[in-house]
């Protein structure tokens, strides 16, 4: 800051010493407490700050048919289904559900343990691919939409997971299924009504 | 000291601009997370929100300009489909309401109370579960009418313990209605490393 020469020092002794030497006042404020009061607002606005926007997650349901043969069938060598249950509990079984062997396929795991099941099944469809006429038109969609891998897109197309919450499943639960299938990148899947018989099952094992 | 302070107060004043006031929420709710990266776009859309205790509520957004011409319109809509008989202030008072989450025949009645008495109604949630009588169809049936010419989204935001029937009750009266296309407003969430999506969203 600029300083004015007071001509201080050697020059007040030459009043003489009736003349009383005038105070010089102290130019500086004290920034303590406008400091202080800086922080705290600082600590305030950080506190309220809302850091995480919310995003959204599309969801897209099908179309009620009422005739059956415009529904889409699913080949049971791909399919997956996933049954959710009371706390946290996720069921599985690969393929179709018959009395005979409900206690063979039908199992339990957690929502750790269900990404592992879905990945493993869906190399199981891969390794098992045959090639069919409508690959190519698969192939051609996926180019078309920008995806890199469009090579590779018809090679699961078997692969579909068959989601079925029952009563006693939250909410979370179901966003967090769909959420693993944006993660494990499965194209098709399907939200639908647990049958009698599946939601038989997963009360029993939870008993 | 004086840089320290400086910097002290860029930062400060970084906050005081940033900072964006939540608007108070008329409803509590902690929604999962996911890895859903789109950013909400929160005007001209329907929100039905679902409480912890799996209660149901309505709330219409529009853009901040406007005076709230189409939830005027939905009120009119469901005045005329459902016959509530609602008297104008009831219908303005319709247009200040912050959230709606209770049967036709008690509406009327809540309408007439202030914004006092409104905020500390209990209000029930609108019923969803009878499958014959899901009055949300009726409400989703009210906003597309309202909000007609302009794209109206839906955003569903639920809570973490809300059950799945009232969610699945949901999506029955969306399906009622021919939408197929809803939003979840959900808190973001990083793509776990090792998987797939992760891979593409490295690449």
């Amino acid at each position: 800051m600029a300083s004015v020469d007071t001509g201080g020092g050697e020059s007040s002794h030459k009043k003489g010493p009736g003349v009383k030497k005038a105070k010089k006042l102290s130019t500086r404020v004290d920034m303590t407490p406008m400091v202080d009061l800086g922080f705290l607002l600082i600590t305030f606005f950080i506190f309220t700050a809302t850091l995480s926007s919310p995003v959204a997650m599309d969801l897209n349901m099908p179309k009620d048919t009422e005739k059956v043969e415009e529904e889409s069938k699913i080949k049971q060598s791909g399919a997956l289904t996933i049954l959710l249950g009371r706390g946290d509990q996720v069921y599985y079984y690969e393929g179709e559900l018959l009395d005979a062997n409900a206690s063979e396929i039908f199992k339990q795991t957690t929502f750790k343990g269900i990404r592992d099941v879905i990945i493993k099944k869906k190399l199981e469809v891969i390794r098992d691919h045959k090639p069919e006429a409508k690959d190519e038109e698969i192939k051609q969609k996926a180019k078309a939409k920008g995806d890199k891998d469009w090579e590779k897109a018809a090679l699961d197309r078997d692969f579909f997971v068959v989601i079925k919450p029952n009563a006693e499943a939250t909410y979370k639960n179901t966003v967090d299924i769909l959420d693993e299938m944006t993660i494990n990148n499965v194209k098709r899947f399907a939200m639908v009504k647990i049958s009698e018989t599946e939601d038989k099952l997963v009360q029993a094992t939870q008993k | 000291m004086t840089p320290f302070v400086d910097i002290a107060f860029l930062i400060l004043s970084f906050f005081i601009m940033a900072t964006k006031f939540k608007p108070e929420e008329p409803i509590k709710v902690e929604t999962p997370g996911s890895v859903s990266s789109d950013i909400l776009a929160e005007e001209n859309s329907m929100l039905i929100t679902i409480d912890p205790a799996s209660k149901v509520f309505v709330t219409f957004s529009e853009p901040k300009s406007k005076t709230k011409e189409a939830t005027t319109a939905v009120a009119t809509a469901l005045n005329q489909g459902r016959n509530l008989g609602l008297s104008p202030a009831e219908i303005e008072s319709f247009r200040k309401a912050p959230a709606f989450g209770l049967p036709f025949n008690t509406l009327k009645g809540f309408l007439a109370l202030t914004p006092e008495q409104q905020a500390a109604f209990q209000q029930p949630g609108i019923p969803v579960l009878d499958t014959l009588n899901n009055e949300l169809i009726w409400w989703i049936d009210a906003a597309k009418k309202a909000f007609a010419g302009t794209k109206l989204l839906f955003l569903i935001k639920g809570d973490n313990n809300s059950k799945f029937p009232t969610f699945e009750a949901v999506i029955n009266a969306m399906r009622k209605n021919e939408e197929f296309k809803y939003n979840l407003v959900t808190s973001q969430e990083g793509a776990p490393e090792g998987t797939e999506l992760y891979r593409i969203r490295s690449q």
